[in-house]
């Protein structure tokens, strides 16, 4: 889908979320939405950071780590893929309390998600710095470079714009993920809509209105992408054509 | 004491009831998702004024959470009139979610195939549902078919997210098992070790189909 299209999809969003809001019915339930949407975004940014981080390291372990950083970093990411997300919160929330460590909800929600996320990014840092020809690396040996410095500064840089894309797509699958921690009591978006259900009822306005805030606020993180993608291939489009 | 084995094999048959609900589940999950993502990937090829009505619907299930689009077809549905039991309203949810990934996938598929087979067809004089048929269907599948594996995979570890509308699958059946008797290390543990399980041998058996389907081919 065109940079276009997702633009006017979000200008859409926001306008329907815009006149829905001068009706009585569904501007009593806006204020508290944003609340929750606050705490999901938060989450989101957060649990976003710590799964690129995560994803880095563990393609970089496993990849070219020694032997044993090679099977933790495997282990990592067939865990944290091979199970879902919502265990994964339940076993950081219920379970790790009674190993003596009990974390706040808020940290539990951006491990299990950054976690989660970072073990599919894994896969996706792995495949993009497989996909830079090989020709590159023999040309940073011809040039004498260590093995280091060709991963970051012929490699990596090259890697960097073809994991673009499946980093869009993960950040997204993260924040719809971000619903999921109104199960372990935090008052996100999901939670604020529950909550708002139970005590009025007024099932339509209110699910209606958090669909669209989901919606606009991945559509924010596509174009946000899109734009990413296009400025780092601006540099790679100009080299190829000198 | 941190894990006790005997409430383990205790409360193992309970959850080994949970895991079938789990597994009709994702079964009937998946055939949704796969039967609806075929319609609306033909669709969209058969009829071309859907494509952009169909790339929107797609865009907009996939960019929303699960988690919402269960509680939605389980609570807003009844105001219009139509009251389902939450076992069939997450099912539904969670198909029709699949479905617009599932679509994505056979695009990719159809849109694999060489302009040429369409052209053959027509000069064949063949409708464009024989075409779709016997001709285009039959070599989209094949690299189709890991794709959609993984999304099985994938389906069947969303279906915890069913615990929250009180299906007793087994996430929800490891928090009953918790709240009675507060000990939560071993029903949840046993629930991720149980996905954890699944999804190897399910990689596992995406893998050697994928090196199957691969040998037809290239034969």
């Amino acid at each position: 889908m065109g940079i276009r299209t997702l633009v006017a999809m979000l200008v859409v969003a926001l306008a329907v979320i815009g006149v829905l809001a001068t009706q009585a019915s569904y501007r009593l339930f806006l204020p508290g939405l944003l609340q929750g949407a606050q705490l999901t975004i938060e989450i989101a940014v957060l649990g976003s950071l710590l799964a690129v981080v995560m994803g880095v390291l563990a393609a970089l372990a496993r990849m070219y780590g020694p032997a044993p950083l090679r099977w933790l970093a495997t282990v990592y990411v067939e865990i944290f893929r091979g199970t879902s997300a919502l265990v994964q919160l339940f076993w950081l929330f219920f379970v790790l309390p009674q190993f003596g460590v009990t974390l706040d909800a808020f940290l539990v929600a951006v491990l299990a998600l950054g976690l989660n996320v970072g073990a599919y990014g894994s896969e996706c840092v792995r495949g993009a710095i497989q996909s830079v020809p090989r020709g590159q690396w023999e040309a940073g040996a011809a040039l004498n470079m260590s093995r280091s410095q060709m991963l970051r500064r012929i490699i990596l840089p090259q890697a960097f714009i073809a994991m673009i894309p499946p980093w869009g797509n993960l950040f997204i699958e993260l924040l719809k993920s971000t619903a999921l921690v109104s199960l372990i009591t935090l008052t996100d978006l999901a939670f604020k809509a529950q909550q708002m259900n139970q005590n009025t009822f007024k099932t339509i306005p209110i699910f209606t209105l958090v669909l669209l805030m989901y919606l606009a606020m991945s559509l924010v993180i596509s174009i946000g992408m899109r734009l990413l993608e296009r400025r780092a291939s601006l540099g790679l489009a100009r080299g190829r054509a000198a | 004491m941190i894990w006790d084995w005997n409430f383990t094999f205790q409360i193992l048959p309970v959850l080994a009831q949970a895991a079938v609900v789990s597994i009709e589940a994702t079964l009937l999950g998946f055939v949704i998702a796969a039967t609806l993502g075929l319609v609306l990937a033909v669709i969209r090829i058969a009829v071309p004024w859907t494509a952009w009505t169909i790339s929107v619907l797609v865009e907009l299930i996939r960019s929303t959470p699960l988690l919402i689009q269960i509680f939605f077809i389980y609570f807003v549905f009844p105001k219009f009139g139509l009251v389902l039991d939450a076992f069939t309203a997450g099912v539904i949810a969670i198909g029709i979610h699949y479905a617009a990934y599932c679509s994505e996938v056979y695009r990719a598929g159809f849109d694999n195939i060489h302009r040429g087979q369409w052209e053959a067809s027509i000069a064949l004089n063949l409708s464009s549902w024989t075409t779709f048929r016997d001709i285009i269907i039959p070599q989209a599948i094949p690299p189709i078919v890991p794709a959609l594996g993984n999304y099985l995979v994938a389906l069947f570890k969303e279906t915890p997210l069913l615990s929250a509308i009180a299906v007793l699958e087994l996430m929800q059946t490891a928090k009953i098992i918790g709240s009675e008797t507060f000990r939560y290390t071993e029903p949840i543990t046993l629930v991720g070790l149980f996905f954890l399980a699944m999804s190897l041998v399910s990689a596992a058996l995406i893998r050697a189909l994928e090196r199957l389907l691969n040998r037809r081919t290239v034969r």
